[in-house]
């Protein structure tokens, strides 16, 4: 169960996925695994704006991971210098916030890309981070699903149908 | 065949659920050709997108295109056993009526032989209901998110089966599962009953609409009904 999915489930309980402690799940005595899956950077550029930035701030901490996850969307970053007129570099200022060292001279590119090396941090925990076992919990009903051998099983029992 | 059943949920269980479990290793070499209309609304997505493969059976159209992230999801454990080997993606066990997403996040969803295995017009049609709530709304300048949907059809007069228009529509189809080596040579084959609801001309698209569904293309391939659709505007 990779750390992305997690940002994409919620609880299968009908009356649960309208209030907004059913999402993100979870996660309660999970183990962590690593798989190793091809970089694609244009991939990783195109999934950030799709990811729900708080929720994954939420799994990072639950699973003591949080160091991992820069406290906004690299893609908002961006945007934002995008729009400034005096072209500021906010996104070199943002990484050597992450870096926590001071850039003085980089270079960085015309268009405000996401530099590769943030692309590359952000793959290894979306992509390559996961749950082999353990449960995740559903904060407004409580039900857990299982995780075995990195499966996450949502089917409901009966009286929950 | 069948009436329609009193208890919907276990008759599926029973002549859907169980089968797959049994059959899915057999199943499952003998689907690994992807269909050209799946295959096509695969590979016409953008890098990155995010969808869901609801009802992926042994996830045969997982390695289609490795450039977007999906969430595969099968009620048969046996099946996700199966297509969970297809990185980047994730495979689940989940319920097509009960399905753990989130809503208006998806930029696409495929459900390829799936929605006809329920056995009664409300559940196949809560089924595509479910579907399209997972769908990103249409905002201005963006279509939203898109859904490919594809059932067995009643017409199909030049397939092995032969069936046609006038056909009964409620079926069970027999899977045969030869002896294999475990259980010796001697055996008998085992038949597993699937049920199957085979879907008339202009079903679909209806089901689709009573849905609240908008319906982008539809059309027939290889004894097949397939649709693609998108949430209301």
């Amino acid at each position: 169960m990779k750390l992305l999915t997690t940002n994409f489930l919620t609880c299968a309980v009908k009356t649960c996925k309208t209030s907004p402690l059913s999402f993100p799940l979870h996660f309660k005595d999970a183990t962590l695994e690593r798989t190793e899956i091809d970089f694609d950077p244009l991939f990783m550029r195109n999934l950030l704006p799709r990811v729900n930035w708080d929720a994954l701030t939420t799994t990072a901490t639950e699973l003591g991971l949080q160091a991992l996850v820069p406290a906004k969307n690299p893609v908002d970053v961006v945007e934002q210098s995008r729009g400034d007129d005096g072209d500021i570099d906010v996104q070199a200022e943002a990484e050597a916030d992450a870096e926590g060292t001071t850039i003085n001279a980089t270079e960085t590119n015309a268009d405000h890309e996401i530099e590769e090396e943030i692309l590359r941090r952000l793959h290894n925990l979306l992509l390559e981070t996961g749950v082999v076992e353990g449960k995740l919990v559903c904060g407004n009903c409580g039900f857990e699903y299982p995780i075995k051998e990195g499966v996450g099983n949502f089917l409901l029992p009966a009286h929950l149908v | 065949m069948a009436e329609q059943p009193r208890d919907e949920l276990q008759y599926e269980n029973e002549h859907v659920h169980e089968v797959y479990d049994q059959i899915a290793t057999h199943f499952s070499s003998t689907r690994y050709k992807p269909w050209p209309v799946v295959d096509e609304f695969l590979r016409s997505l953008p890098a990155g997108a995010v969808g869901l493969d609801v009802g992926c059976g042994n996830g045969k159209y997982l390695p289609v295109n490795k450039s977007v992230f999906i969430i595969a999801s099968d009620r048969s454990k046996a099946l996700i056993d199966i297509a969970r080997q297809h990185e980047p993606h994730t495979a689940i066990v989940a319920d097509t009526l009960h399905l753990p997403h989130p809503p208006a996040r998806f930029d696409f969803a495929i459900s390829i032989a799936v929605i006809h295995h329920l056995s009664s017009v409300e559940r196949r049609v809560q089924a595509i209901r479910t579907i399209i709530q997972t769908l990103r709304p249409p905002l201005k300048g963006s279509s939203g998110g898109q859904a490919l949907i594809f059932v067995w059809a009643l017409e199909q007069k030049y397939s092995r089966r032969g069936w046609d228009q006038g056909s009964q529509q409620d079926v069970l189809v027999p899977w045969i599962l030869k002896p294999d080596q475990t259980s010796g040579p001697d055996s008998p084959p085992k038949t597993y009953q699937r049920y199957y609801h085979l879907y008339h001309e202009g079903e679909l698209d209806n089901d689709a609409i009573a849905a609240g569904a908008r319906i982008l293309r539809s059309g027939y391939d290889r004894d097949n009904w397939w649709v693609i659709i998108a949430r209301q505007a």
